[in-house]
């Protein structure tokens, strides 16, 4: 008798699945079969209790109090930020951009424009920048890495059929395989949208597990897009999900969905961050995407961050803005800031 | 039973819409018994009106002139039916009466009717085929300049608003006016006037406040690319250009009486282009 139908014997079949697809997270020994089959139970078991202890347990969830988050929102808000601590957090702003383009006529001159920008934001003005990352296509990832060598400007790409997630899992995976090799050191995932509105949500997670693990040492930023999840106790459960299936950041969304970022969501999120933090002691970062075009609104979401999670988060490491028109805005009030007249877009260069 | 009358708010217009100033203060406008508490401006506001007004500008000057002329004709309607109220307004001003009020009414519903039909007029007297050496089929035309900053004058309180606007309109330019003191009431009702007339929201915005608080942002606003000042001083005047230097911007300031025509106060807002375009020899 092999240990495979010993093991079926021992197991209800679904558990036994779940192994199967948890088993390169897991990282059960290629030469598994040959080891006694003493060890190999005792070694199963202990990728079991991980498995289950990785996956949250979504029914201890708190329900989100979506007045409650309306009003810290709505509290952040009226914070003022002025003069001296103003300038401090749109120069902080700069440096959390991944300045962005995911169009479908995105040319490798629009990416090198790109890059430049986010190496020299301001040109003339080393103090001002540089951006965090830049993320495109890709296809694009080679040009954009060469566009950014030897700068601390990261490379994210997209990737796992980016922005709809609905395409085969196994070309999700050579995707994101292929983009890394190209030169990203972080990859935007989305998750299923499909798989957890049907409330598949462990699918979901061994999803997520196969993709980071496709990742290699690239960071995995996990896009939720909670445009398209309905509720905000749905926005909490993904979080919890993606944290624990190991992403590096959670993110609100592609930009290609209405309603994209917005502060109720980013604020759920962060709060998931902050509980996880407690109880695992893992940081996980932050960047809301899409929507946020204005400084001011920029401001906003730093109040947030500052106030739910603390300084810790408040920097490129941790927290990031996907945004496409934001870097203009940032820029024109920081000239605003420093010359006290009000600018013109006339002034800044156009991407 | 005596009925408790609805009272107004004085507020701005800014982007089509009617807003109270974001700084929440209001000042005292006009005369005595008269007078109103009308929004106050602050520089915020004025950015918020250079924003919208900067956004409806490219729509406002590719609309074909005929469709100007027909928006500033609707505007003409629209002050003409609301004569009564707007000279209502406008005769609580010290030193005007009813009648000169309604007259003045009548008169700024003219002057708008007259330069809707300038709209599509004054391209051709200003276009030019020009004569140049060379296989060039060389000609110029007038193009808007873009957003201006209008600070009305001081008199007369309405038809004063009209003519700072309308060349400005007509031109194809999209507009942030500034009220003279003791007009605050009348500007407001000029505005809901121009809101009903089929003008896209933010090609004219009116703003009430104290002068010397917003001209130096109006002088200074790297976004403005015109700005006609009416009753200035000397100091003033220097103020305003030096501040302006910067961004380049066209400054007039208009010497009380002695009023540009039009068609040439259209051409004041307006850039020449010329294009050279290659012929067969």
């Amino acid at each position: 008798m092999s240990w495979l139908t010993l093991f079926s014997i021992a197991l209800p079949y679904d558990r036994w699945k779940r192994l199967r697809s948890l088993q390169g997270a897991a990282r059960l020994p290629s030469d598994f079969h040959l080891i006694p089959l003493q060890i190999r139970w005792i070694e199963f078991s202990a990728v079991m209790n991980q498995a289950s202890s990785r996956f949250p347990d979504l029914s201890a969830l708190p329900p989100v109090d979506a007045i409650g988050i309306d009003e810290r929102v709505r509290r952040a808000q009226t914070r003022s930020l002025k003069g001296k601590v103003k300038l401090d957090a749109l120069h902080l702003a700069v440096t959390m951009l991944d300045v962005t383009t995911l169009e479908g006529a995105d040319t490798p001159g629009k990416v090198r424009r790109l890059c430049a920008k986010a190496l020299h934001p301001m040109p003339g003005d080393l103090s001002i920048g540089p951006a965090a990352a830049v993320c495109v296509y890709p296809r694009l990832v080679k040009t954009a890495a060469e566009a950014v060598a030897d700068s601390t400007v990261r490379v994210a790409s997209v990737a796992t059929g980016f922005p709809s997630g609905q395409t085969a899992l196994k070309d999700r995976l050579s995707e994101t395989r292929q983009a890394v090799r190209d030169g990203a050191t972080e990859i935007d995932m989305v998750i299923s949208r499909g798989l957890f509105l049907a409330g598949r949500h462990r699918a979901v997670f061994d999803e997520i597990v196969r993709t980071k693990e496709a990742c290699g040492d690239a960071h995995i930023k996990v896009i939720l897009e909670t445009g398209e999840l309905q509720t905000l106790d749905n926005v909490r459960k993904a979080s919890e999900i993606a944290m624990a299936a190991g992403a590096d950041f959670i993110k609100t969304s592609t930009g290609k969905v209405q309603p994209a970022a917005t502060l109720n969501v980013t604020l759920v999120m962060l709060e998931a961050i902050r509980d996880f933090h407690e109880r695992t002691g893992r940081m996980v970062g932050m960047k809301p995407a899409g929507g946020i075009s204005n400084a001011k609104l920029a401001l906003q979401y730093l109040v947030l961050v500052r106030e739910t999670l603390g300084p810790a988060w408040l920097n490129p490491e941790w927290f990031r803005f996907g945004a496409s028109s934001l870097t203009n805005d940032l820029l024109m009030q920081i000239s605003k800031q420093r010359e006290g007249r009000y600018p013109s877009i006339d002034y800044f260069s156009q991407d | 039973m005596n009925r408790i009358s609805v009272r107004k708010t004085h507020k701005l217009y800014i982007g089509g819409d009617f807003p109270r100033s974001e700084s929440g203060r209001t000042f005292r406008d006009g005369e005595a018994e008269h007078a109103i508490e009308a929004s106050r401006a602050s520089r915020k506001d004025l950015r918020n009106a250079v924003v919208a007004a900067r956004k409806a500008q490219p729509g406002w000057a590719a609309a074909p002139p005929f469709l100007r002329s027909q928006i500033l004709y609707r505007a003409a309607e629209m002050v003409e039916s609301r004569a009564e109220s707007i000279a209502a307004s406008l005769a609580t001003a010290p030193g005007t009466s009813e009648k000169s009020a309604l007259a003045e009414t009548h008169a700024t519903a003219d002057l708008l009717v007259h330069y809707a039909g300038w709209c599509d007029k004054y391209q051709s007297i200003f276009s030019s085929v020009n004569p140049v050496s060379g296989p060039f089929f060389n000609f110029s035309v007038p193009e808007p300049v873009g957003v201006v900053g209008l600070v009305a004058p001081a008199a007369p309180g309405l038809l004063g608003l009209a003519t700072a606007l309308a060349p400005a309109l007509a031109g194809g330019n999209t507009a942030i006016l500034l009220a003279a003191p003791g007009h605050a009431a009348t500007a407001l009702a000029f505005a809901e006037a121009l809101a009903t007339s089929d003008l896209p929201g933010g090609v004219a915005n009116i703003l009430t406040g104290l002068r010397d608080e917003l001209l130096p942002h109006f002088a200074s606003h790297m976004d403005i690319d015109s700005l006609i000042v009416h009753n200035t001083t000397r100091d003033q005047r220097v103020a305003i250009q030096t501040a302006a230097a910067d961004s380049l911007k066209r400054l007039t300031f208009p010497e009380p009486g002695r009023d540009t025509p039009p068609p040439y106060d259209i051409l004041n807002l307006q850039e020449i282009k010329t294009t050279w375009h290659p012929v067969a020899s």
